[in-house]
C-alpha cells in the first residue's frame, strides 16, 4: 500500500485545491495532443484536430480535459486506495478505450508543466516529488488491469 | 525531425535564457536531484544543496552547452563528440537519466516561462531535448 507523508498529502490537496478543472484539464489535454501527436489517435471521433490551434479550439476536447481531472478528483479523494479507485476506469481503458497505457504517462506529465507553469517557483522541487508520486500512483493503478 | 517553425521558436527561446543559463540548470538538477534520488550518486563530489555555488557553476555549463547545440541543430553529432566521449568514457551516467534530467528542464522552463512555454515551444524543446540526450549517448556502445 501506498505511505503518504503528511506534507505530500498538503502539497497534493494544495495543487488540487488550486486547479480549474475546466482551464487546466483542457490546457493539459491540448498540450499532450500537441506534443505528443500520436495521442490523438484515441480522439479520432473527436473532429479537427488538424494543428495546435484547431486543438486548443476544439469544445470536446476541453470537455474531455474537464473530465479527465474530475476522474484526477477521485485519486486525491481515495488516496488511499487508488488502485481499488480505478479499477473499473482501468478496465474501461483497457478493453473499451484501448489506450496504450505508456500514453497515461505522457498525459500525466503534460499536466505536470501546465502546473508548473501556472504556479511558478511555488511549484518548488518537493512539491514537484509528491506531485510526481501522486501523479504514478494514478498511472499505475489505470494501468494494473491490462492483461 | 524539426521544422523551420519548431527551429525559429527554439532560437528565440535559447536567447532568451543564455543569460539566465545557471538558474534554469541550478533548478533542473535540483528537481532532477529531488525527484530522481539515485542520480545524486554522480555528484558525491560536489556540494549540491540547494543555493550552493557548485550547482549554478554546474546547472550553468550543462544549460550552456545545450544551447550551444540549438545553435546548429544539423551538426550536433560534430559539436558535441568531446561530451560525447566525455559521458561515455569518463563519467558513464547511465542514459536514463539524460531523460530524468531533459524532463526537470522542461519543468525548469514552465516555471521560469510561465504562459510563454507554449505548447508547440514545449513540443519543439522535447524534440531537441530527445536529440541531444541521443546524440551525447551515441559513443556508450
Amino acid at each position: 500500500m501506498v505511505v503518504w507523508t503528511d506534507q505530500e498529502r498538503a502539497a497534493i490537496s494544495g495543487i488540487m485545491g488550486g486547479l480549474v478543472y475546466e482551464d487546466d484539464g483542457p490546457k493539459a489535454l491540448c498540450r499532450c495532443l500537441i506534443v505528443y501527436p500520436w495521442t490523438q489517435r484515441y480522439f479520432g471521433a473527436f473532429g479537427n484536430l488538424y494543428n495546435a490551434e484547431a486543438i486548443k479550439n476544439n469544445p470536446q476536447i476541453a470537455a474531455h480535459g474537464t473530465k479527465i481531472l474530475h476522474g484526477l478528483d477521485r485519486a486525491l479523494k481515495n488516496m488511499d486506495s487508488i488502485k481499488e479507485t480505478y479499477a473499473e476506469l482501468s478496465i474501461l481503458h483497457s478493453e473499451k478505450l484501448h489506450v496504450d497505457p505508456d500514453n497515461f504517462k505522457l498525459l500525466a506529465d503534460c499536466l505536470t508543466i501546465v502546473i508548473a507553469a501556472k504556479m511558478g517557483s511555488s511549484f518548488n522541487p518537493d512539491i514537484q516529488a509528491s506531485w510526481q508520486k501522486f501523479l504514478s500512483v494514478v498511472v499505475s493503478a489505470l494501468g494494473r488491469q491490462y492483461h | 525531425m524539426l521544422s523551420k517553425k519548431e527551429k525559429e521558436l527554439l532560437e528565440g527561446a535559447w536567447e532568451r535564457l543564455t543569460p539566465v543559463a545557471k538558474y534554469i540548470g541550478a533548478d533542473a538538477l535540483l528537481r532532477m536531484f529531488t525527484t530522481v534520488p539515485g542520480s545524486k550518486t554522480y555528484f558525491s563530489h560536489l556540494d549540491i544543496r540547494p543555493g550552493s555555488d557548485h550547482l549554478f557553476t554546474h546547472g550553468k555549463k550543462i544549460v550552456l552547452a545545450i544551447a550551444e547545440g540549438a545553435q546548429n541543430i544539423g551538426r550536433l553529432t560534430e559539436t558535441l563528440a568531446p561530451l560525447q566521449t566525455l559521458h561515455a568514457y569518463l563519467l558513464r551516467i547511465d542514459p536514463s537519466n539524460f531523460k530524468h534530467f531533459s524532463h526537470c528542464m522542461l519543468i525548469a522552463l514552465a516555471v521560469h516561462m510561465g504562459e510563454d512555454f507554449s505548447e508547440v515551444l514545449h513540443a519543439a524543446m522535447d524534440k531537441y531535448l530527445s536529440a541531444f540526450a541521443a546524440v551525447l549517448a551515441e559513443k556508450y556502445r
